[in-house]
């Protein structure tokens, strides 16, 4: 039977150290909403999405109640919709009214985020594409809880270089048309190289249309149980320290699972993946940067940094897939800027720049997360920071990101608030000089050599 | 069987256990095992509990004991035994 002190070690967690389920995500395809009329597209889509998703919030609560743990966020993706509103949607505006659709049927059934407001677009863009894509700075601005993702490359098909600069603009003008809210809409936008079908973090959620009619995915979280894990263990050797991350990511993934088949069970929906990541949020204690700093770095950033980062990701991986029948989505260790006071403190001290955190991106699950940047950095810049980013994903076929926020009136040094589980950030300094002729030249850059392996 | 882990943690004092044995009983939620000790005049106990009969749904059982924990000072926490056995358990 259980004993005293494995039943103390759990509730320490809960309620010390931060262990959650941070979110649940009901995926939902909306492929058989298709239409050519754009009202009743929106008609089929909030009627479906309402159907499917009407108790994941109740159930959801239902669940944190009979375990004793926190659910954070219940979340809803959808069948990217530039695939689903291509037949009804003539103009970027009538792509917009789908997103606000989305936000009406989000709001209703009481989720806080719903993904999906998306186009793959990893090799060239379809009218819709690029139509949605151009819509995506008036959706954010007219929606609070749409996010939005694109998908500029893949290890298969090289980057699409159109599509990368088209994206350094979009991000810019969602800058602008949010910036009475120090442009928030940028962190409701995400592109990516090699996304994931079942990914359930926001911002860049969407349920690939390689997917069921509607799967639940279950992200794990619980950065502060690894610290303190780690605590117990200071001055002891790598192998010491590689036990130790994956005997804890091993019992905070097994909650997910635990988790994530209830809810598939309540909710008579099939289990998905359980995404075995240590996302961290701004409270203290919840953070990735204080891990690196009890693996022995003075501050994130520090050099040793992408090694301690790579051993961390990689004994969450060994650990959690032990734990789980099936594991997907982006398991890893996240290390956004907002939403980790430690990677804050870091940047304040000065001990991590943008350059270090692109190198930490090679090791780390996803990519450049909820950084800050001056608003008068130029939108081929952002094009580059992308390009640099996708090509590490491509090259390493891993999933790299950017979710970038060019803050529109602010500079360097000021810092930017945008509340909840998103934060605040420092502005970070951008390198200065221009990769305008670079990212002019339009095409594709190939897939590497080593994708062809059929 | 829905096994429950129901968890009492506080200061000591006279008749927690008949209180919640009480409340338990009158729910008819059966007990199948206690242990209980106390650390530094700090009293720790652990039930593992059948609510299969039970009257009331999990939900109500659980707020109802943390209130009756409220009343004697104490903090009842009531979890489905599985988060405990897949967590320490493969």
């Amino acid at each position: 039977m259980i004993n005293f002190f494995e039943v103390n070690e759990t509730n320490k967690m809960i309620e010390k150290e931060n262990l959650d389920v941070r979110t649940i995500t009901i995926g939902i395809s909306l492929l058989d909403c298709i239409c050519t009329d754009l009202e009743t597209l929106r008609k089929n889509i909030y009627d479906k999405i309402e159907r499917t998703a009407r108790n994941l919030v109740a159930t959801g609560e239902a669940i944190e109640k009979e375990f004793g743990i926190p659910i954070v966020n219940k979340r809803i993706s959808v069948t990217p919709i530039a695939l689903v509103g291509g037949a009804a949607c003539k103009t970027s505006e009538d792509f917009a009214k789908i997103a606000e659709t989305l936000d009406q049927v989000a709001k209703e059934v009481g989720v806080n985020f719903i993904g999906g407001y998306s186009a793959l677009v990893s090799k060239g863009m379809t009218k819709a594409d690029e139509l949605l894509i151009r819509s995506i700075p008036l959706a954010l601005s007219k929606t609070e809880r749409v996010c939005s993702s694109v998908n500029l490359g893949s290890t298969r098909t090289g980057i699409n270089m159109d599509a990368v600069k088209l994206m350094g603009e979009i991000v810019k003008e969602t800058a602008e048309y949010t910036k009475e809210d120090d442009s928030l809409g940028c962190a409701k936008l995400v592109v990516f190289c090699n996304a994931p079908d079942d990914n359930p973090f926001m911002a860049g959620a969407f349920h690939g249309v390689t997917e069921a009619d509607a799967v639940i995915n279950v992200g794990v979280s619980g950065p502060g149980v690894v610290r303190t894990a780690l605590e117990k263990v200071r001055g002891e050797s790598f192998e010491v320290l590689c036990e130790t991350i994956k005997k804890t990511a091993f019992k905070v993934t097994r909650v997910g699972q635990l988790v994530a088949k209830e809810a598939s069970r309540l909710l008579q929906i099939p289990f998905g993946i359980v995404d075995l990541s240590l996302a961290p949020t701004p409270a203290i204690g919840d953070s990735v940067a204080d891990i690196l700093c009890e693996i022995g770095l003075e501050y994130a950033g520090a050099p040793g940094t992408t090694a301690a980062l790579a051993l961390l990701n990689d004994q969450v991986k060994k650990g959690g897939v032990m734990a789980s029948s099936y594991v997907g989505g982006l398991s890893g260790a996240f290390i956004p800027v907002s939403e980790d006071q430690g990677m804050i403190d870091a940047v304040m001290a000065g001990a991590l720049t943008l350059e270090k955190l692109e190198a930490m991106t090679c090791v780390c699950s996803v990519g450049l997360d909820m950084i800050a940047i001056p608003g008068d950095t130029k939108a081929s810049t952002i094009s580059g920071i992308i390009a640099d980013e996708m090509a590490i994903g491509m090259v390493n076929q891993k999933t790299t990101a950017v979710r970038i926020i060019p803050v529109i009136g602010k500079g360097v040094g000021e810092k930017v608030e945008f509340g909840g589980l998103l934060g605040y950030a420092p502005i970070m300094p951008v390198n200065p000089f221009s990769c305008e002729d670079f990212i002019n030249r339009g095409g594709r850059i190939p897939a590497p050599i080593h994708s062809f392996k059929n | 069987m829905k096994k429950t882990i129901i968890t009492v943690v506080g200061k000591d004092t006279v008749g927690i256990i008949a209180k919640v044995c009480t409340y338990l009983a009158e729910n008819e939620v059966n007990i199948l095992d206690i242990s209980q000790t106390i650390v530094q005049d700090y009293f720790n106990m652990m039930m593992l509990v059948d609510m299969n009969q039970a009257k009331k749904p999990f939900g109500d059982i659980s707020d109802e004991l943390a209130k009756v924990g409220e009343e004697i000072g104490v903090v009842i926490k009531c979890q489905r035994e599985d988060i405990f056995d897949k967590m320490h358990r493969i």
